[in-house]
């Protein structure tokens, strides 16, 4: 947490050009990630961020930051084994539903449950871009690509539900369009000490255009995005008269002022593991508004103090050989004269 | 009783101990050996052991051995054909008995020759009662089963735990027959249970009821002294390969001062080097298991990244998947040390037998231009030096290195002459920092070695963006232009031939000129130095020079391939370093192939030089 900014967003900005497609959703993503670095942070020379390969996975090269742009799918491996090595330092991780949860994937969960802290965004756009407009793990079924000409057999993933199954302890989700929200989130994800999920919606529009736009659209967004904040009541809808109202255990749309008061609204609790289940679900529902916002968030142990706090032990317990010289002259040893 | 012994002299003896899985035939043989070290001969072991962790008791799958060559001679190889075979069980006999030396000392248990152990080996008639066993070897049958279980009458441990005491009754025997002493074996089991006191004793009574039975059986008439060997003057202890390239990596770190990542995935015969490092975090020795091999050297290349070294080590299996990463780390010029424990493939292969066939995809095994320097250890000591020089050049040149060990040296041990750190190469290691009148440019390069300097994320000022795209040349920005492709491969490829100029002047052992030379890399050194020792003493014209560094091979190498009419190449595999060399040199190498999951015998080399000799 800065309680000064020093550094301005120009600072974040690196010489080379942005080679994104013009319209691209990324750069939306990019300029807000510059914009709230500097509240974020005071020394960018602790700043890395690391990727795998895809269109998102361009971003490390426009931060002014120190970067690394890995191969597909393995950024968590790098970005784990960086932290390990040197737990100072501020370790972002930018990926895609490719890169992230295909290629990636196995990565992507162990790094969710081991909770290495750093933070994770992954650009979801629900399709191959970089290679040219495949269907990708998030692609809903049936999509008609250049591979799958009569529509994709497989049946996507749903990120923020993948995550928090692989024990995620903070999994949030936004979009490029909402640029406040995904600034608040990148902030929120930098404060979380652990593992930070964000998955951010982000329109490709060359190969999966408007793929979001209900989410977007001024017609519908009020009516098909839900905000949630904690200890806030899960409130929509365009005259914010909307609700999530729980009928015994099952979630249900009420409309306030109805058969139901405002008190009759769910109020949102990031800590509690049952509600972010909940709102996981909600993802590609007919029935209910997409969650937007920290869905789940609790203090877990992260890998890195967990290794820290082993190795202070060994060193303070052993009894063994103390020094290099003594472990090599360790054991059963004689004397040749 | 009195009984007429006699004493006799020997220069080198080698033992099998052979049984079941759960026969523990890999303690007596620790032992054995342990023992020998400390009575100062020269040794060389081979444990053997089957793939399967517990396969059914009593079958040929599930045998388990040891051998242990030692003398009062310096020697090289584990031995080939043994002098004495100690049989636990059927199976294990009918396993190894074809290579007992004819007139060799069998020891066998006589009381697993029960009829379902015999079934479970594929004997029809019991070998220990026809006779067959007694006309060709020295024989002795032992009940070890009936003398542990009498040894130990009286203590309160189930009589499962007795029989499992068996072992140390072979090792007694064997401690008789070589006259060793049984302190230190002893020692050694009050350390190992030291809350188990019953244990402890069952063990010591059955080592004694072995010793004993040796000294007052009317069968064993000779005992055999193997005097001290006469090894370099020094502190010794005995060393594996596995202990050897983890005190390396621990050298390296006290040297450099770097702090060392290990990152690995579980895999045999590598995964003893995680076991070991994982025990040393009060050295600040920081290791990982990661979630796959891919996992593995991606953390690992992370941590050097960051500004540690970063280590790790896998099998052939793994190393395959760990490839795309190799090319990363080549593209990005960062330190990183891989170790490569060769064990028999393809595929899966033979996970526990040796071999020496990853020469290939240790030197080309990537896409692109991609050179990587390969350095081969050649004992189960060298494992240490080896590791070292990896690390060390790792840093110095900016690279990934592969260290090409194998299951024969991390599982083996010798007599190791404890080095003095301070004797080895110096380790300095810079970070580069901002300098205020210049750019920081993370591709210009040391005018000597052609590496780029380490920046690592936290220093302030030197921001800078690295990746697997194509670099350009001193800004590392990336770049698709032709001419600075042709040029950065040029760079790559000039910064590790560089290293040739870090090696030692390469020794030649034997004659410096003549018939033939003997060419061996890695681990093959011990059976090519033990048949040269041998031709030499045969007035032959033979010289043995052995290869630490493939890639890059040494400078001086060429010139000596020419001092002799033929150059032979033994090798655990169908001729990978020959391809190599014929590549390099031009030179009409012939090869010395053998796969067949252990390390090469020297009496096959001799008699191929031999013939390569008469022509």
């Amino acid at each position: 947490m800065v309680d000064k900014p020093v550094l301005k967003k120009a600072d974040f900005e690196s010489d080379q050009a942005v080679r994104w497609c013009p319209g691209c959703g990324d750069y939306a993503i990019l300029a807000q990630t510059q914009k709230i670095f500097p509240e974020i942070t005071t020394e960018k020379e602790k700043v890395v961020f690391i990727s795998g390969i895809g269109c998102s996975s361009r971003f490390p090269y426009y931060m002014n930051t120190y970067g690394f742009h890995t191969i597909h799918g393995r950024a968590p491996t790098v970005a784990s084994g960086l932290k390990i090595s040197n737990p100072d330092l501020s370790v972002w991780l930018v990926t895609g539903d490719g890169d992230g949860f295909s290629i990636g994937g196995n990565h992507m969960i162990h790094l969710l449950r081991r909770n290495v802290d750093l933070n994770v965004m992954l650009f979801n756009n629900r399709i191959y871009g970089l290679t040219k407009g495949q269907y990708s793990p998030t692609s809903e079924q049936g999509k008609i690509t250049y591979s799958t000409p009569m529509g994709s057999l497989d049946y996507p993933f749903n990120p923020t539900k993948l995550a928090l199954g692989a024990r995620g302890a903070f999994v949030a989700k936004t979009i490029d369009r909402d640029l406040k929200h995904l600034q608040s989130m990148i902030k929120r994800a930098s404060e979380h000490r652990g593992t930070s999920f964000i998955e951010i919606y982000q329109n490709c529009n060359i190969f999966n255009d408007g793929a979001f736009s209900e989410l977007t659209d001024k017609e519908t967004k009020s009516e098909r995005v839900l905000k949630v904040e904690h200890g806030e009541p899960m409130i929509f809808g365009k005259e914010n008269n909307k609700g999530i109202h729980l009928d015994g255990i099952k979630p249900q749309v009420v409309t306030i002022g109805e058969k139901h008061s405002i008190d009759d609204i769910l109020v949102h609790d990031e800590t509690d593991a049952f509600i972010g289940d909940m709102l996981s679900n909600f993802t590609a529902s007919d029935t209910f508004p997409e969650p937007l916002g920290v869905l789940y968030c609790v203090e877990r142990p992260t890998y890195d103090d967990l290794m820290v706090e082993q190795m202070k032990e060994a060193e303070k317990n052993t009894k063994g050989p103390k020094s290099v010289n003594d472990l090599l002259n360790a054991g059963d040893t004689w004397e040749v004269k | 009783m009195a009984k007429n012994v006699s004493n006799k002299t020997i220069d080198n003896v080698t033992i099998r101990f052979a049984g079941d899985s759960g026969d523990g035939m890999q303690l007596s043989g620790g032992r054995f050996t342990q023992t020998s070290a400390v009575v100062g001969n020269d040794l060389s072991t081979l444990p053997d052991f089957p793939a399967e962790i517990r396969a059914p008791a009593g079958s040929l799958a599930g045998v388990s051995s040891f051998q242990i060559h030692f003398s009062s001679q310096e020697i090289h190889t584990p031995g080939e054909k043994p002098d004495v075979l100690v049989a636990m069980n059927p199976a294990a006999l009918k396993v190894h008995l074809k290579d007992l030396v004819p007139g060799g000392t069998l020891i066998v248990n006589k009381n697993a020759f029960t009829k379902k152990n015999l079934t479970l080996a594929g004997y029809e008639d019991d070998p220990t009662e026809d006779g067959s066993l007694v006309d060709y070897y020295s024989t002795h049958f032992i009940e070890m089963g009936k003398l542990v279980t009498n040894a130990c009458e009286g203590i309160d441990i189930p009589s499962k735990m007795v029989d499992r005491t068996k072992n140390l009754c072979a090792l007694g025997v064997l401690f008789w027959m070589y006259d060793r002493p049984l302190e230190p074996t002893i020692d050694w089991l009050n350390q190992k249970f030291k809350s188990k006191p019953d244990i402890i004793e069952a063990n010591v009574r059955a080592l004694n009821a072995g010793y004993n039975y040796g000294d007052t059986a009317e069968i064993f008439t000779t005992r055999f002294i193997v005097e001290k060997a006469k090894l370099p003057k020094g502190k010794y202890r005995n060393m594996n390969g596995t202990l050897a390239s983890c005190l390396g990596i621990l050298t390296a770190a006290e040297k450099s001062n770097l702090g060392i990542t290990f990152a690995g995935y579980p895999i045999t015969p590598a995964s003893n080097i995680l076991h070991t490092l994982s025990n040393w975090k009060q050295f600040g020795i920081k290791t990982y298991q990661a979630e796959d091999e891919i996992a593995g050297i991606g953390a690992a290349l992370g941590a050097s990244y960051g500004g540690a070294l970063g280590i790790t080590a896998s099998s052939g299996p793994g190393i395959a998947l760990k490839t795309e990463f190799l090319g990363l780390a080549v593209m990005t010029e960062l330190p990183l040390v891989v170790i490569n424990v060769q064990r028999g493939g393809p595929s899966t292969g033979l996970p526990t037998k040796t071999e020496q066939s990853d020469l290939f995809q240790a030197v080309y095994g990537r896409n692109g231009e991609a050179p990587i320097p390969v350095i081969a250890p050649t004992t189960p000591g060298d494992c240490f030096f080896a590791t070292y020089e990896a690390c060390r050049l790792a840093v110095k040149y900016m690279t990934p290195v592969i260290v090409l060990s194998d299951g024969y040296l991390v599982n083996g041990s010798e007599p190791w002459l404890i080095p003095d750190p301070n004797k080895l190469e110096e380790f300095k290691v810079e970070f580069a920092q901002e300098d205020k009148d210049e750019q920081f440019l993370p591709y210009k390069r040391d005018e000597e070695t052609l590496a780029r300097s380490w920046a690592i994320p936290g220093t302030k000022g030197l921001e800078h963006r690295i990746g697997g795209l194509e670099k350009q040349d001193v800004t590392g920005n990336v770049n698709y232009d032709s001419d600075n492709h042709q040029k950065m491969v040029q760079i790559r490829a000039q910064k590790i031939a560089n290293i040739a100029s870090e090696l030692p002047e390469t020794k030649v052992f034997g004659e410096k000129s003549g018939d033939v030379l003997i060419l061996s890399w890695g681990s093959s050194h011990g059976a090519c130095r033990a048949a040269t020792e041998s031709l030499l003493s045969e007035n032959l014209k033979v010289g043995h020079v052995s290869i630490n560094w493939i890639s890059p091979l040494p400078k001086d190498l060429g010139g000596i391939l020419n001092k002799y009419k033929k150059v032979l190449i033994p090798e655990v595999n169908t001729g990978q370093f020959r391809q190599i060399i014929r590549a390099e040199y031009l030179v009409d190498a012939i090869g010395l192939n053998e796969v067949q999951g252990k390390p090469l015998g020297a009496s096959k080399i001799e008699k191929k030089v031999k013939d390569l000799i008469d022509g």
